[in-house]
């Protein structure tokens, strides 16, 4: 397709330990188009967190990029040098992390956060910065944003902060921003107004949003397309619709399963068995086999790479023609 | 902000009077001091005449009340050993004292920060690994080891600076004369100062490395990063502040220390600063001394805390109390 603004291509995440090399994720790909919001769904540890850090060029030590590419349209990222990178950083990729509370700069005000920020991306002087991080604040819904933005982080409330980071990472007119659960930290009652606003910012500048969470109500509520992550590989990409009443990969129809639904009261919840395997222990063949409950010999023998369904696309062997036998 | 203020002068006025009593007290302790005043001949009448007109008598409390009220005026007395007043005595040599802090002072902070941020920016460097490593050998090893061999190198073996004394002076008022404005003045301050001021040189730089690889471990920091900050601007303006404000207080003790602690390095040096005088006083049982030297050191390190938590209140927004304004 034309409009791919991110393309991911069999990325692997590497960290070299003492005596080991754990593979943090192993063959990820997926696109991003242009304005529309991808989730990335999975339990904790399946790798979604760290595909985004990969994608903007800041995994942790001693974590590296071993394998494949990652393309930001028709340029390759994921090779980029530092000062390169950082230029791309705020500019076309934004990220935002999980707990608003820690992540901006508890001894400079707003005002100074942001017009920094603003500066080193776009050509203008301070007034005209200051000017445009006020209206960013009023954009995000921060009442009085003319006098507030003087204020220290330490004067915002929880929600009040991600919204401030939320104009910090806009503040660039990124084309994407990386999402990495922006709401777990905060409470139930603010967090649909958080995504309301992450969204609607989203749209007003023309942004792709990669939302990483393990929240699905999130994710039925605010994305276009979502991508489901199990053992640092993708189980499944779709169309949000599709996925959540559709589920393909057994992977996925356990995940949907487990969230309770208000029509079906009396159901008890289906839950999957077992855990995800730890990094050192991935079983060979589909990572998900031990607890997979239409598991086949042929599961067990050869790792399936996803393919592509009427629906979407699916790494699983029950869609292949040879099926799991 | 003033109610601050006003409890952090009270509890220092609450430290330097418990501090003045322990200073009375040493009077208390070392014999009766009419001893050494009257002669051999002197008949009992005549000691309580000098018992009475000295106020010996009086009860404890009021003896007390009335050191302390000289005390405040600068007036602890004639010293045993110099006859002459001890304010005297400290307002002449306190300037070299306070030279050789203030010196080795500013070497240990500004060495210190630049180092200890070198060392955490350039983790893995061989320069940050061999300043480690020999910072190891200014944490442990005693003061005046370190000036007795700077002593044997660099005015023994290569005769390059003067092993004691202060070198010229020149006036600037009625009783301060430095040491700062002669070239033979500074080539006597440099292994003091050096010697005086190595630990907590050392000190800094590790607290301040340590600090700092803290700091840019942080989420603002990431957020900065993923945001596209130049990396000079994360690491000396967001990271660097952050890393100081911790830093401040340690730095403020380590000035106290260095002028409270000037004891070892002036007797090595003979530096003719009020610690050389001080455990000139020691030998003689100079009381009035003593006590006097015992209220000043007390006297820096209370000003110094105040003046620090006063800085805090500067530097750290989160300190200072402003409309609250928070909503949701």
């Amino acid at each position: 397709m034309s409009d791919v603004l991110l393309s991911v291509r069999d990325l692997v995440v590497e960290f070299p330990k003492r005596k080991t090399l754990l593979t943090a994720l192993d063959g990820v790909s997926f696109d991003i188009h242009r304005g529309e919001i991808l989730g990335v769904v999975g339990e904790s540890g399946a790798g979604k967190s760290l595909t985004g850090a990969a994608i903007i060029g800041l995994l942790e030590q001693p974590g590296r990029i071993a394998s494949g590419e990652i393309w930001l349209e028709d340029q390759r990222i994921d090779q980029l040098p530092y000062e390169k990178m950082r230029q791309l950083r705020g500019k076309r990729i934004a990220m935002i992390f999980q707990d608003p509370l820690t992540s901006l700069n508890p001894i400079f005000t707003i005002a100074e956060q942001l017009v920094e920020t603003i500066r080193t991306h776009l050509p203008l002087n301070a007034k005209q910065a200051r000017e445009r991080a006020i209206q960013l604040l009023d954009e995000v819904g921060i009442p009085a944003a003319a006098k507030r933005v003087d204020d220290y982080p330490h004067q915002f409330s929880g929600g009040m902060r991600q919204r401030v980071v939320i104009a910090l990472a806009l503040a660039g007119e990124p084309e994407l921003i990386i999402a990495d659960e922006p709401t777990t930290a905060l409470d139930v009652s603010v967090q649909a107004q958080i995504i309301d606003v992450l969204k609607r910012m989203c749209a007003d500048h023309g942004a792709a949003v990669m939302l990483v969470t393990h929240d699905m109500g999130v994710i039925a509520e605010a994305c276009d397309r979502v991508a489901v992550m199990y053992a640092g590989r993708v189980a499944e990409i779709g169309q949000v619709r599709q996925i959540v009443k559709q589920p393909q990969h057994p992977y996925t129809q356990g995940l949907m399963g487990s969230i309770p639904s208000l029509a079906h009261q009396r159901h008890r919840l289906i839950q999957i068995p077992g855990s995800m395997p730890r990094l050192d222990a991935i079983p060979t063949g589909c990572a998900f086999n031990p607890r997979c409950t239409s598991v086949g010999e042929r599961c067990y023998k050869e790792r399936p790479d996803l393919l592509v369904t009427n629906q979407g696309e699916v790494a699983c062997w029950l869609f292949d023609q040879g099926g799991v036998a | 902000m003033i109610a601050m203020l006003v409890r952090r002068i009270i509890q220092a006025v609450l430290v330097m009077l418990v501090v003045a009593f322990i200073s009375f007290s040493l009077f208390q302790f070392v014999g009766d001091p009419i001893n050494n005043m009257v002669g051999q001949e002197a008949t009992q009448q005549d000691r309580a005449e000098l018992r009475e007109r000295l106020g010996l008598n009086d009860p404890i409390p009021v003896q007390f009340m009335r050191f302390v009220g000289n005390a405040v005026q600068g007036e602890f007395g004639i010293s045993y050993r110099m006859a002459r007043p001890v304010s005297e005595v400290i307002a002449e040599r306190l300037p070299a004292t306070l030279e050789l802090a203030l010196v080795s002072g500013v070497l240990a902070i500004t060495l210190g920060i630049v180092l200890g941020v070198y060392t955490a920016l350039r983790r893995d460097g061989w320069f940050s690994h061999f300043i480690m490593s020999s910072s190891l050998i200014g944490v442990s090893l005693p003061t005046f080891l370190i000036g007795i061999l700077l002593i044997y190198i660099f005015s023994v073996e290569l005769q390059w600076l003067p092993s004691f004394g202060r070198g010229d002076t020149v006036p600037i008022t009625d009783n301060w004369s430095t040491g700062l404005l002669t070239v033979s003045g500074w080539q006597s301050l440099i292994l003091p100062a050096i010697t005086l001021g190595l630990f907590q040189l050392t000190l800094l730089m590790r607290l301040v490395r340590a600090e700092m690889l803290e700091v840019l471990r942080t989420d603002y920091i990431k957020f900065a990063r993923a945001r596209g900050i130049r990396q000079r601007s994360i690491n000396f303006h967001h990271a660097l502040k952050n890393t100081l404000l911790p830093v401040i207080t340690i730095a403020g003790l380590q000035l106290g220390s260095i002028i409270a602690f000037a004891i070892i390095t002036e007797t090595v040096f003979q530096w003719p600063g009020v610690g050389l005088l001080f455990i000139n006083a020691i030998r003689f049982v100079d009381i009035p001394f003593m006590s006097a030297y015992l209220l000043l050191i007390a006297l820096v390190f209370v000003v110094i805390n105040l003046v620090v938590d006063l800085l805090y209140f500067v530097v750290d927004p989160r300190l200072r109390v402003t409309k609250s304004s928070s909503s949701r």
